[in-house]
């Protein structure tokens, strides 16, 4: 399985999904959250940043279920699903992740028929990684 | 000539296409990239009637694979003296040509080739590489299987599908204009493949909501036109295609591929495009003939629809019905069959097939054709040009 390939900007953001925390790049003058992480703040061009915590809750804003060809690890495991999770809070804080259907359980896990856009979710993380479950209430 | 709006040396009808060529598409064909490019930049300039020691400028993509110095060696070019390359795959299509027609307009250069030579068909699918896709911001995205261009485009056709009600019929409606004029264009790679509603609903998914035939072809071929100026372009043994407006577009905020991260992610570049496009031209939607609008995945077309002003917001895949994208429809598409049923070159074809429209020898011509729209890819950040006769 492909493993992020970070960059500076990028990098925060898997070391603090490494110690299970979902935190997104702020500006530290306007408080203007940013995804993906940047240099500087389009909205007031400060290079002053913050790692904000946020709350690990959203709802599917899209998705699709991948059929190959595929890379060879992806293709032994589809079709699974790719969503997009607009973040409860910051509208514009989209992640792409995987719907699964508990902790730690692989790509594909859910059954298709569960996915649905606007549906409600949770993060879980698995070896570093951002994942999502549906919430139950 | 009118003045264009752009200054004091406007682009407006200012240059032409005065020669297009291309080699044969197949998903396998026996010669090299640059052999293939060589060929449809001589057959450009054998169309248009100039020599090859007469070109000094040249417009190609960054993805182009045969460089400038390899091509002017080969070909016998004269001495250049502008080479532009686009980035950002077949977005770049249309600014191939912007490119040479802001050159020849400001007198930078006189005669300009533009090319695409791909070996696509035959060749690796480039999302295969992952050492080249890794790098930001595929982090955010291919860790988690989201691995194709088709995948980052259909995340968006789920999105719009879900907002405004548009069907896979809609999407059909797409697919089944392009095949019905590869069905008339002996060139295309499907010209003896018709499509039936019911071999598209039963095909395979690639990325669910989009299925095989919502894909555009995996081709071999090369294409290439020439731009010089319109008073030149009158004497020239073919009737000029009129550079009337061209644009590019980067629109604030925009993601690439994986525009999921602004307030609208479904409005793209088209729209940004579509607001210079029209801003410096005498004409306005319900002008245009004919369109070429780039399909490398079916929901594209629909966006561009509406983002170029053809419709409202939302209304793409209505736009769709009743034949409206066929022959005798109110907006003819993708006359040679586009990407998805022609030729898959990075949307070159496009062009061309713009280019025969207007002279009047498109194998389906829409009858008195003489304003064309053509697009590069929306989804990516794009340029369109406006052809007239």
């Amino acid at each position: 399985m492909l493993r992020p390939v970070t960059d500076a900007d990028g990098a925060p953001f898997w070391e603090y999904a490494a110690r299970g925390e979902l935190r997104v790049q702020a500006c530290a003058g306007c408080g203007e959250p940013r995804f993906p992480p940047r240099p500087c703040c389009p909205h007031c061009q400060s290079f002053e940043a913050e790692w904000r915590l946020v709350p690990g809750t959203g709802r599917v804003w899209s998705y699709v279920v991948p059929h190959p060809p595929l890379l060879p690890d992806y293709a032994e495991l589809a079709p699974y699903n790719v969503v997009v999770v607009e973040l409860d809070k910051a509208p514009r804080i989209r992640l792409v992740g995987n719907l699964v259907a508990g902790p730690g359980e692989p790509l594909g896990s859910l059954p298709a028929d569960r996915l649905r856009i606007g549906a409600r979710v949770r993060v879980v993380f698995d070896d570093g990684l951002p994942r999502w479950v549906l919430e139950r209430s | 000539m009118a003045a264009g709006t752009a200054g004091p040396a406007g682009l407006k009808d200012a240059t032409a296409i005065v020669g297009i060529g291309q080699t044969p598409f197949a998903k396998r064909l026996p010669e090299d990239e640059r052999t293939l490019a060589c060929r449809a930049v001589l057959a450009a300039l054998d169309d248009a009637g100039i020599a090859p020691g007469e070109v000094d400028a040249l417009a190609s993509y960054t993805m182009e694979e045969t460089d400038e110095v390899e091509l002017a060696k080969a070909c016998g070019f004269g001495d250049l003296t502008f080479f532009s390359k686009v980035g950002f795959g077949g977005g770049g299509s249309c600014a191939t040509v912007a490119h040479l027609a802001a050159a020849v307009a400001t007198g930078q250069a006189s005669v300009g080739v533009a090319w695409r030579s791909r070996k696509r068909g035959s060749g690796a699918r480039p999302w295969t590489d992952t050492t080249v896709q890794l790098p930001t911001p595929a982090q955010w995205t291919r860790p988690y299987g989201l691995l194709r261009p088709v995948d980052e485009i259909a995340m968006l056709a789920r999105r719009y599908m879900h907002e405004y009600g548009a069907t896979r019929d809609h999407l059909f409606n797409v697919a089944l204009a392009c095949r019905n004029r590869a069905n008339q264009n002996p060139a295309a790679i499907m010209y003896d493949r018709p499509l039936t509603r019911e071999m598209y609903m039963t095909s395979r998914w690639i990325s669910e909501p989009l299925c095989l035939f919502d894909n555009c072809l995996e081709t071999d071929g090369a294409l290439a036109c020439v731009v010089i100026s319109a008073e030149r372009a009158r004497d020239c043994r073919r009737t000029p295609v009129y550079v009337h407006s061209a644009a590019q577009s980067l629109p604030a905020q925009h993601h690439g591929m994986v525009n999921y991260w602004n307030d609208d992610p479904l409005t793209g570049p088209a729209w940004t495009a579509a607001r210079h496009l029209w801003k410096h031209s005498d004409l306005a939607p319900e002008d245009v003939d004919v369109a070429q609008i780039y399909d490398a995945f079916t929901p594209l077309v629909l966006l561009s629809l509406e983002g170029f002003g053809f419709c409202g917001r939302g209304e793409g895949g209505a736009f769709t019905e009743g034949g409206a994208l066929e022959i005798g429809g109110p907006l003819p598409v993708n006359t040679g069959g586009g990407g998805l049923s022609e030729a898959y070159v990075h949307g070159f074809n496009l062009i061309n097939e713009g280019v025969k429209q207007l002279r009047g020898t498109s194998t389906a011509q829409v009858p008195g054709a003489s304003a064309c729209l053509v697009t590069a890819g929306e989804g990516v950040p794009t340029s369109a040009l406006l052809l007239r006769s």
